[in-house]
């Protein structure tokens, strides 16, 4: 009895998770424009998707800015991170203190503080001061998934390396660097996936003309829904959900290698 | 340690970031502070500040803090039972299960709020399977209900996953301790597992509180135009009424409430260890 309780209550959250999406699914099949009635199956809404420049730029600033994010964010939380175990605990603390300020606060705060900073520095706000935001609030996330894998390095390999007559940057590829590789994996795809879905910091650093999804659908929603947006959001659920499962495929499989 | 040569090396290597993380992350910080208590011609000032206990604005105010309560109480409501029996069904790590219930999150942000719109709508989707039905239609669309709604939909996983998390942690062997020394399953709820599991609520009660009381997209597309929430009006400030300063005065009473949940999180956190 208990079970089958247990199994309804999952069964109940499932539904409110997933029905409003299997909805708009569905609506973007839908010839009709109202949300009420059903009109019968179409593509339309897709091939007008597909033809709409707008949508095109968006996608294609969306992604590159979180490509860019993602490899900067990744490449200097790295760097620091390993560069902090040769630091007094102080500076550190310092470091770390600073790091988790966007992680903490409002992410209205820190896009109206990026907002005051471009403005004052008259840098006219666009695809780069996006980027530079992006890269901001990435690098804390980079940060703390390296930072354990730093914390846990064995220094011992290391300096046997080095005993064994291995130059320091030959000892640190083949020792350290292999230890920390799963940490900078999960954070380069966690400051992805943040830089993917953020918009309220992208909202604020953005300027006038220039689109992300994210600020796309906000516009649109406002003006009102069209059935091309319920085909856009088909299309990343679809691609998010098989994403998904290929991440998380991964690491099972290859620790069954092992 | 051996891996850097000398202190000035490894200063060196950190020395990028340091400086990105001054340049866009304390400079920009101090600028929201300096613009908060000056005034448009310069002079020091707690005015901007003040202008929260303004009709208008303490009642937004008030309305955020009674909203995002409600918002992340039901989520811990709804989550801590999930975490429950997610965790008593002992599963792997990376089970599809648990990813099933934080996949949503992958899920773009607005697209998400998007659909309770499109269900809520007068002429929604839920209104023509109730008439459909001859039932009562609902006309909650532009309530504080459906802003609430919008709010649970939005950042339920962020409370599902810490809660399963810690709850999946906690050993066994301490539960079956508890029972074997005579504690009922009321007693050994009360005085074990919600204890142990504290951390994950106090995160995901950060997870949840802190973006609900700041938000302003799912005010506006689930609240209309006339429910404003804290988040939409400084959103107004800087984009419509470019007045920076009051923006950033009350910017910094939002960072206020912030500051005051982390400490009561330190605290009971400190409490729960001891």
């Amino acid at each position: 009895m208990r079970k089958v309780l247990e199994r309804i209550y999952l069964a109940i959250i499932l539904i409110f998770m997933y029905a409003p999406i299997l909805t708009l699914i569905v609506l973007s099949f839908n010839s009709s424009k109202s949300r009420a009635k059903w009109g019968g199956f179409t593509l339309k809404w897709y091939i007008n998707l597909l033809s709409d420049e707008a949508v095109a730029s968006a996608l294609f600033n969306t992604l590159s800015i979180a490509v860019l994010a993602t490899i900067f964010s990744t490449i200097i939380g790295t760097f620091t991170c390993i560069a902090m175990i040769g630091l007094s605990s102080k500076l550190r603390s310092i470091i770390m203190g600073i790091t988790n300020i966007p992680m903490i606060n409002a992410d209205i705060v820190t896009g109206i503080s990026l907002m005051l900073l471009f403005r004052f520095l008259h840098i006219s706000t666009g695809f780069t001061t996006i980027l530079l935001a992006h890269i901001t609030f990435n690098i804390p996330f980079v940060m703390l998934s390296v930072m354990p894998r730093v914390k846990n390095i064995n220094f011992y390999v290391y300096e046997a390396a080095l005993d064994l007559g291995a130059s320091r940057p030959y000892a640190f590829f083949k020792t350290i660097l292999p230890d920390i590789v799963p940490g900078i994996v999960s954070g380069a795809l966690m400051a992805f996936t943040m830089s993917l879905d953020d918009f309220i910091i992208t909202y604020f650093t953005k300027g006038s003309g220039f689109e992300t999804l994210s600020t796309l659908i906000y516009n649109e929603v406002k003006r009102g829904i069209q059935p091309e947006i319920y085909a856009l959001s088909a299309l990343i659920f679809v691609v998010v959900l098989v994403l998904l499962m290929i991440v998380y495929r991964a690491p099972q499989a290859k620790t069954k290698e092992k | 340690m051996k891996l850097f040569k000398s202190k000035r090396s490894a200063g060196l290597m950190a020395s990028p970031y340091i400086a990105w993380a001054i340049i866009f992350i304390v400079v920009p910080l101090c600028m929201v502070f300096y613009y908060g208590l000056t005034s448009a011609d310069g002079g020091f000032t707690f005015d901007n500040i003040a202008t929260i206990m303004k009709p208008g604005y303490i009642k937004a105010l008030k309305r955020s803090i009674v909203l995002a309560i409600i918002s992340t109480l039901v989520c811990f409501l709804l989550s801590y039972p999930l975490g429950m029996i997610l965790a008593s069904m002992k599963l792997k790590k990376n089970a599809y299960i648990v990813t099933l219930f934080i996949l949503p999150m992958w899920m773009n942000f607005l697209l998400r709020t998007l659909t309770w719109m499109t269900l809520l709508e007068g002429k929604g989707v839920i209104n023509t399977i109730l008439e459909f039905l001859h039932l009562p239609t609902l006309n909650i669309i532009n309530t504080n209900g459906a802003i609430v709604l919008g709010m649970v939909y939005n950042f339920l996983p962020f409370m599902i996953l810490p809660i399963y998390n810690a709850l999946n942690r906690i050993d066994e062997n301490v539960i079956n301790a508890a029972r074997d020394l005579g504690a009922g399953t009321v007693q050994t709820f009360l005085r074990i597992t919600l204890p142990l599991s504290m951390p994950g609520i106090l995160s995901g009660i950060t997870m949840v509180f802190i973006p609900a009381l700041t938000t302003f997209a799912i005010s506006t597309m689930l609240g209309g135009s006339k429910i404003l929430l804290i988040g939409n009006i400084i959103e107004q400030e800087f984009t419509q009424l470019y007045d920076w300063h009051l923006g950033s005065g009350l910017s910094i009473v939002l960072m206020i409430f912030i500051i005051l949940n982390m400490i009561i999180e330190n605290l009971s956190d400190n409490g729960g260890n001891n």
